[in-house]
């Protein structure tokens, strides 16, 4: 039987990794899917095709699905995550010269440490800074502005954010379009190896375990064809366990390099996926645990609570976030996976940021380790109310 | 039909830009303006106040584009047409030829609809053009590898050209290859070994 050709959107950054590897090392065709894998210009050109069935099936930044179940933006069309295909892995990053002005202020900081960072941004005479996120509907902007809510107005530093394609990232930083930014690897890394920027903080400095990408779909087209559904879920799953085992990593990044499908260098690749950043262009590795998750701590089970929080951030009534919670398929998630021996957790939601530490959990096959997923700020959010 | 649209064209490439503008403009649409840099984008909108955005769908600075259109006030807000689906026909042929149109302040989908189906019809030009030239430049590059190649093996193994080809043919057949990836291996290993 000749195997069942699906097309995927993507868009080539290093968190697109477990669509790669699943085609790559085979996962895909041991399910008898092909997987086509076809590079996106935009997020918004992603999700045209995908809304008008020009595509299968493709990797989303987790706050499109909501955000489109919310009637918000360019298009309303009935998509759905059927999993998270990474948590955290992106970075907030400085223009040189403001990070050479902050180290001779108030000497070096910690890399990762939010707490007070409007503040020492203001005291180096900063009023008002450009901030260069990738797309309106994304978990960059969210985590920005769930950060510097309140913090920006007490420390009286204006934000402006704009929307930057992430391979044009460090050309506006360079050409001072803008004075900072939040971006998906390799970007980050690929604007401090030109020396125009330095890194301040992971993602996860904000949200310990903020679900980044998602694999998403036509609603109507899930319905239609559970067992190519089945299939991708399957391959995907294998794929991000092989990412997520320390031994492959080296090689993965050597896979990733060669593949047509990311065409970056193995150095920019590497940070990612090791974990080790380097944070500014003299500086040494810094080790970054949980920078970026494929498997790790049930890191795909997409939590409904994951898309509540989302739908809140984003403004939503009640009904709204009832609504927005119906778009991350825990359950077509169960159905398919339950079978293959993936360990799956006892609930589908969360009380979003309730733990500090790695916590085990009663899941399918006994107990599952996961989180932490606290907030910098300590807050937690219970949405078991709407539904 | 009323003509007096004012159209934005987002396009870097200042011969495309200008080609769009043409087509544009010898259908009657006289007030079309060409912006190379997204950057100035929120200027112009404002200064030219367009009714229609067009942007190509392959250009990276749409995110951009549909940012402008969930921030900016509502007086001047382009909206992606793609949100309009009542036409799925217009809305497939602009997603196939690759362009994509904002509409500023709610505009009848049948003023829209002709500057549309204009530049759909260029695009798809400029798009048939762009794969012609590309597939002349690789047929010229494919020639010379081939040339080479086939000099290669009439040097080392004296023989005429007729054979240097037939050769590599049959080499390309017996190993289920192309003729252009076996002479190109030829003559990487020939840089390799002089």
């Amino acid at each position: 039987m000749s195997p069942t050709v699906l097309n995927c959107g993507y868009v080539p950054l290093v968190d697109c990794a477990p669509l790669v590897i699943a085609k790559e090392l085979g996962f895909a065709a041991e399910e008898g899917l092909e997987l086509s894998l076809i590079p996106q210009p935009s997020w918004s050109a992603l999700r045209d095709m995908l809304a008008l069935g020009h595509l299968h099936a493709a990797q989303m930044l987790s706050p499109m699905p909501v955000a489109m179940s919310l009637g918000l933006g360019g298009l309303t069309a009935e998509i759905d995550a059927l999993m998270v295909l990474s948590v955290n892995g992106t970075v907030f990053g400085i223009s040189q010269d403001l990070g050479e002005k902050l180290r001779q202020t108030d000497g070096a900081a910690e890399f990762g440490d939010p707490d007070g960072l409007p503040q020492r941004l203001a005291n180096i005479g900063i009023s008002h800074l450009r901030i260069g996120v990738p797309f309106h509907h994304s978990m960059h902007r969210l985590l920005l502005e769930y950060w510097l809510n309140g913090q920006a107005e007490q420390a009286d530093l204006e934000v402006e954010i704009v929307t930057v394609p992430p391979v044009r990232m460090a050309d506006a930083i360079e050409q001072r379009q803008i004075d900072a930014f939040w971006v998906g690897e390799p970007w980050g890394s690929a604007a401090v190896s030109r020396g125009v920027a330095e890194l301040l903080l992971p993602g996860s400095a904000i949200w310990a375990f903020a679900p980044e990408k998602v694999l998403a779909a036509r609603r109507e087209w899930l319905e239609r064809n559970p067992d190519d559904v089945r299939r991708l879920l399957r391959a995907v799953h294998q794929a991000a366990r092989w990412l997520d085992t320390p031994k492959n990593k080296p090689l993965a990044v050597e896979i990733l390099a060669r593949s047509e499908h990311l065409n970056l260098a193995p150095e920019l690749i590497d940070p990612a996926i090791s974990g080790q950043l380097i944070t500014h262009q003299k500086g040494f590795p810094v080790s970054v645990e949980h920078f970026l998750l494929f498997h790790k701590r049930a890191a795909h089970f997409p939590w409904r609570s994951q898309a509540a929080w989302i739908a809140k951030q984003l403004g939503a009534s009640p009904d709204g976030i009832a609504r927005a919670k119906q778009c991350f398929r825990s359950d077509i998630y169960r159905q398919m996976l339950g079978g293959v021996g993936a360990d799956l957790p006892g609930a589908s939601e969360k009380i979003e940021g309730s733990m500090r530490h790695a916590t085990a959990v009663a899941s399918t096959r006994g107990h599952m380790i996961l989180g932490p997923d606290a907030f910098f700020d300590g807050k937690t959010f219970d949405f078991s109310g709407e539904s | 039909m009323p003509k007096n649209l004012s159209i934005l064209v987002v396009e870097a490439n200042p011969d495309k830009a200008r080609q769009i503008i043409d087509a544009l403009m010898a259908a009657g649409w006289s007030d079309v303006h060409a912006l190379a840099q997204i950057s100035g984008l929120e200027r112009s909108i404002k200064m030219h106040a367009p009714d229609i955005v067009l942007i190509d769908l392959a250009n990276p600075d749409r995110d951009t584009l549909e940012h402008l259109s969930l921030i900016s006030d509502t007086k001047a807000r382009p909206v992606a047409m793609f949100v309009d689906q009542t036409d799925e026909d217009l809305t497939q042929a602009a997603l196939t030829a690759g362009v994509s149109a904002y509409v500023v302040d709610g505009l009848q989908m049948n003023r829209i609809k002709p500057v549309l189906e204009t530049a759909i019809a260029r695009f798809q030009l400029m798009r048939k053009m762009q794969s012609e030239l590309d597939a002349a430049k690789r047929a010229l590059e494919d020639r010379k590898v081939l040339d080479r190649a086939k000099g290669i093996l009439m040097r080392q193994r004296g023989i005429s050209e007729e054979d240097a080809y037939s050769l590599i043919r049959k080499t390309a057949m017996d190993q289920g290859r192309k003729v252009i990836d076996v002479a190109q291996a030829l003559v990487t290993a020939a840089d390799l070994l002089s």
